[in-house]
C-alpha cells in the first residue's frame, strides 16, 4: 500500500529500532447492550516512527487516531498486534518514564493551579524537589503560563488548559512526546506557539508523534505522516515523497478559444472548465503540454496563463479518504475514535 | 510507594474541598449537640444518651462521607477523564486504586478525629470534666473506623465496575445488610430448611459482617470490650479490605477507558 512498509515487519525489526512501532495493530470494540457484536476501530495498522522525527497521524474524525494513542498508553487494549515504544513492550511500566502524553481535550484536577499540576505530575515521575522546581519554572515559561501559575485551572480558557497539558507532558523531559490533537481549541496565536514548541522539541532531538485533522499544521511540522481512515492505514511516508506521488498536472487558461479548437484539445486534457470567456484546461501528461499549446496557437486562442499544479497534502488526504469511501472496507463500522 | 502517597495526598486534598464533607460534619456536630439537650431531659441516663447518640452520629455521618466521597473517587475520575492523565504516567492501575483508597481513608481518619473531639467536648460539658475511663469509648470509635475502612473498600470496588449512583446504592445496601448478617444466618438455622441454612450461611460469610463492630451500646453502659474482639475485628477488617482491594484491582486492570 505504501513504499515504507513493504518490508516485512520482522525484517524491519531486525535491522532498526524504531521510536514507535506497531505491527498488525487491530482493535475491535464490543458493541450493543449484550456486547455481542463488535466494531472494528483499527485494522492491521503497521507504523514505524523513526527516532527524532515529527510524525503526524492524520485522519478525519472517527478514523481511529485517538484509539491508536489510547492503545499506546494502555487505556484500551489491542485485540491483536504488537506495539513497541523505544523497543519496549507496552506492559513494561518503566517505559512511561521516557514518554510524555497530551490527551485529546485534556482534563485535569480543576482545583489545581498549573504550578500545582506540574508538581503533582512530576511527583508521579518520582522527580526530586529541586529538579522539579527548576523544570516547573522552565516549562511554565516555555508554554507562556508563568503569569498564570497561581490561577486555578477551572478559570483557564481551553487554550490555556491545552498549554498546561503540553507542559505536564514534558515534565519528565521525555524522549518521545505524544500529542493528541494539540492544536484543538487554540486561537491562531496559540497554534503558532504550539507549532514553535514542537519545532523546539525537534531541535532537542525528541520524537514527536501527533494526531491531527488540521492538515496545514501537519504540512508545516511533520517529517512524515500517516493517513488513517476508518481504521485502515491509507498511506504513510515522507511528506515530500507523498506529495510527489500524486502526478503533477499543468493548468492552461485560454481566452475566447473557438469551439472546434476545444474539440481538438479534448482528448489531450484531463478536464476542461469554461468560465465566461475563459476556459481552464487541466493537462495530465507532460508530453501533451506542447501538443496542447501548438493546437491553441494554431487556433489563435489567447493564452492567459500556464501553471504547473503541485499536489498539496490536503489534495492527497482528500484523494485517499474519498477513495476509501468509494471502496468500503470489509470490516464495516469502524467508526470509533 | 511514592506514587501511592502522591495519589493519596491528591485524593485527600480533593475530598477536603468538597462541600458535602463540611455539611455532613456540621450535621454530626448538630446531632452531638442535640444529644446534650436530650440527655438533660433524661434524668439518670444523661451520659448513656449522649454516648449512644454521639457515637451513632460519628458512625452514620462517617458512613455517608465514605459513600458520597468514596464512590466518586474512581468513577468520577473516569467520567471526567482525569484518569487518562494519571494512567499515562508511570503509575500502575494497582497504585492508582491503593492511592485513592489511602486518600479517602486519610480523609475519614481526619473527619472522625474532628467529630470525636467534638463528642468529647460535649461529654466534658455535660459531665463538667472527663474521667480516664471515658477514653475507653475510643474503642467504639476505633471499631467505627474499621467499619468505615471496609465501606470505603466496598465503595471503591463497586465504583470500578459501575456508575457513581449505582455504586452508592450498592454500597449503602451492603452496609445495611452487613449489619444484619448474624440475624440472617440465625433465621436460616431456625428455618429447618437445609437449603436456606446453606444460603444464609453463604451470605454470612460472603458479605461483610458489621454486627460485631457495633459496641456503642456496650461502651455506653460501661461494659468492657474484650481484647479478643479487638484483635478479631482488626484481623477481619484487614482481611476483608485486602480481598476487596484485590478484587477492585483485578477488575480495574482489565477495564478499558474509551
Amino acid at each position: 500500500m505504501y513504499a515504507e512498509n513493504r518490508e516485512t515487519p520482522s525484517r524491519v525489526q531486525a535491522t532498526t529500532m524504531f521510536a514507535i512501532e506497531t505491527i498488525g495493530l487491530t482493535k475491535d470494540y464490543k458493541a450493543g447492550f449484550w456486547k455481542t457484536h463488535s466494531k472494528r476501530a483499527l485494522d492491521s495498522v503497521n507504523l514505524q516512527v523513526n527516532s527524532g522525527e515529527i510524525f503526524g497521524l492524520l485522519g478525519p474524525n472517527g478514523a481511529g487516531k485517538t484509539t491508536t494513542l489510547k492503545i499506546l498508553f494502555r487505556l484500551v487494549f489491542p485485540t491483536c498486534g504488537t506495539v513497541r515504544i523505544l523497543g519496549k513492550e507496552l506492559n513494561d511500566t518503566t517505559l512511561h518514564q521516557r514518554v510524555g502524553y497530551l490527551p485529546e481535550h485534556p482534563c485535569f484536577y480543576e482545583h489545581l493551579t498549573p504550578e500545582e499540576l506540574l508538581h503533582y505530575t512530576g511527583r508521579l515521575f518520582g522527580l526530586g524537589k529541586d529538579d522539579l522546581r527548576r523544570r516547573v519554572t522552565r516549562l511554565l515559561e516555555q508554554v507562556g503560563l508563568r503569569d498564570s501559575r497561581h490561577v486555578p485551572l477551572h478559570r483557564f480558557s481551553k487554550g490555556m488548559v491545552q498549554r498546561a497539558g503540553i507542559a505536564q507532558a514534558l515534565i519528565n523531559d521525555p524522549e518521545v512526546v505524544f500529542l493528541d490533537e494539540p492544536m484543538s481549541g487554540l486561537d491562531p496565536l496559540g497554534r503558532r506557539e504550539v507549532r514553535d514548541l514542537v519545532l523546539q522539541l525537534r531541535e532537542e532531538k525528541k520524537t514527536v508523534f501527533f494526531s491531527t485533522h488540521i492538515l496545514s499544521d501537519a504540512e508545516t511540522l511533520c517529517d512524515r505522516v500517516a493517513i488513517l481512515n476508518r481504521g485502515q492505514l491509507q498511506g504513510c511516508g515522507e511528506l515530500r515523497q507523498i506529495l510527489s506521488l500524486g502526478a503533477s498536472t499543468t493548468e492552461l487558461i485560454l481566452e475566447t478559444p473557438r469551439d472546434e479548437i476545444l474539440e481538438e484539445l479534448r482528448p489531450l486534457v484531463v478536464s476542461m472548465v469554461r468560465t465566461g470567456d475563459r476556459v481552464c484546461l487541466e493537462i495530465g501528461e507532460e508530453d501533451n503540454i506542447e501538443k496542447v499549446l501548438a493546437v491553441s496557437m494554431r487556433g489563435k486562442a489567447k493564452v492567459v496563463s500556464l501553471n504547473p499544479i503541485k499536489m498539496s497534502l490536503e489534495d492527497y488526504f482528500l484523494s485517499k479518504v474519498s477513495s476509501a469511501k468509494r471502496e468500503p472496507v470489509a470490516a464495516a463500522g469502524a467508526q470509533d475514535a | 510507594m511514592g506514587r501511592i502517597v502522591t495519589i493519596a495526598l491528591g485524593a485527600f486534598k480533593e475530598s477536603v474541598r468538597q462541600r458535602v464533607l463540611y455539611n455532613l460534619i456540621v450535621f454530626a456536630f448538630l446531632m452531638i449537640g442535640a444529644a446534650i439537650l436530650l440527655g438533660s431531659i433524661s434524668v439518670g441516663v444523661e451520659q448513656i444518651i449522649l454516648v449512644n447518640l454521639g457515637l451513632a452520629a460519628i458512625s452514620v455521618f462517617g458512613l455517608l462521607i465514605a459513600i458520597f466521597i468514596g464512590i466518586g473517587l474512581v468513577s468520577e475520575e473516569i467520567d471526567r477523564r482525569t484518569i487518562y492523565n494519571i494512567l499515562s504516567k508511570p503509575v500502575t492501575r494497582a497504585e492508582f486504586i491503593l492511592g485513592k483508597y489511602a486518600g479517602l481513608l486519610l480523609t475519614l481518619l481526619v473527619n472522625t478525629a474532628i467529630m470525636t473531639a467534638g463528642f468529647y467536648v460535649a461529654l466534658a460539658i455535660q459531665k463538667r470534666g472527663l474521667a480516664p475511663q471515658d477514653f475507653s469509648l475510643l474503642i467504639a470509635v476505633y471499631f467505627i473506623l474499621l467499619q468505615l475502612a471496609i465501606v470505603v473498600g466496598v465503595a471503591i470496588f463497586f465504583s470500578c465496575i459501575s456508575t457513581s449512583i449505582l455504586s452508592a446504592i450498592f454500597t449503602f445496601c451492603l452496609f445495611v445488610i452487613g449489619n444484619f448478617t448474624s440475624d440472617i444466618r440465625g433465621f436460616g438455622q431456625e428455618s429447618g430448611s437445609p437449603a436456606l441454612e446453606k444460603m444464609t450461611a453463604a451470605v454470612y460469610y460472603l458479605l461483610p459482617n458489621f454486627g460485631d463492630f457495633n459496641v456503642i451500646d456496650k461502651v455506653a453502659h460501661g461494659v468492657r470490650v474484650p481484647g479478643l474482639l479487638i484483635t478479631a475485628n482488626t484481623s477481619y477488617a484487614l482481611l476483608y479490605i485486602a480481598i476487596l482491594l484485590s478484587g477492585a484491582i483485578l477488575i480495574f486492570e482489565e477495564r478499558e477507558f474509551r
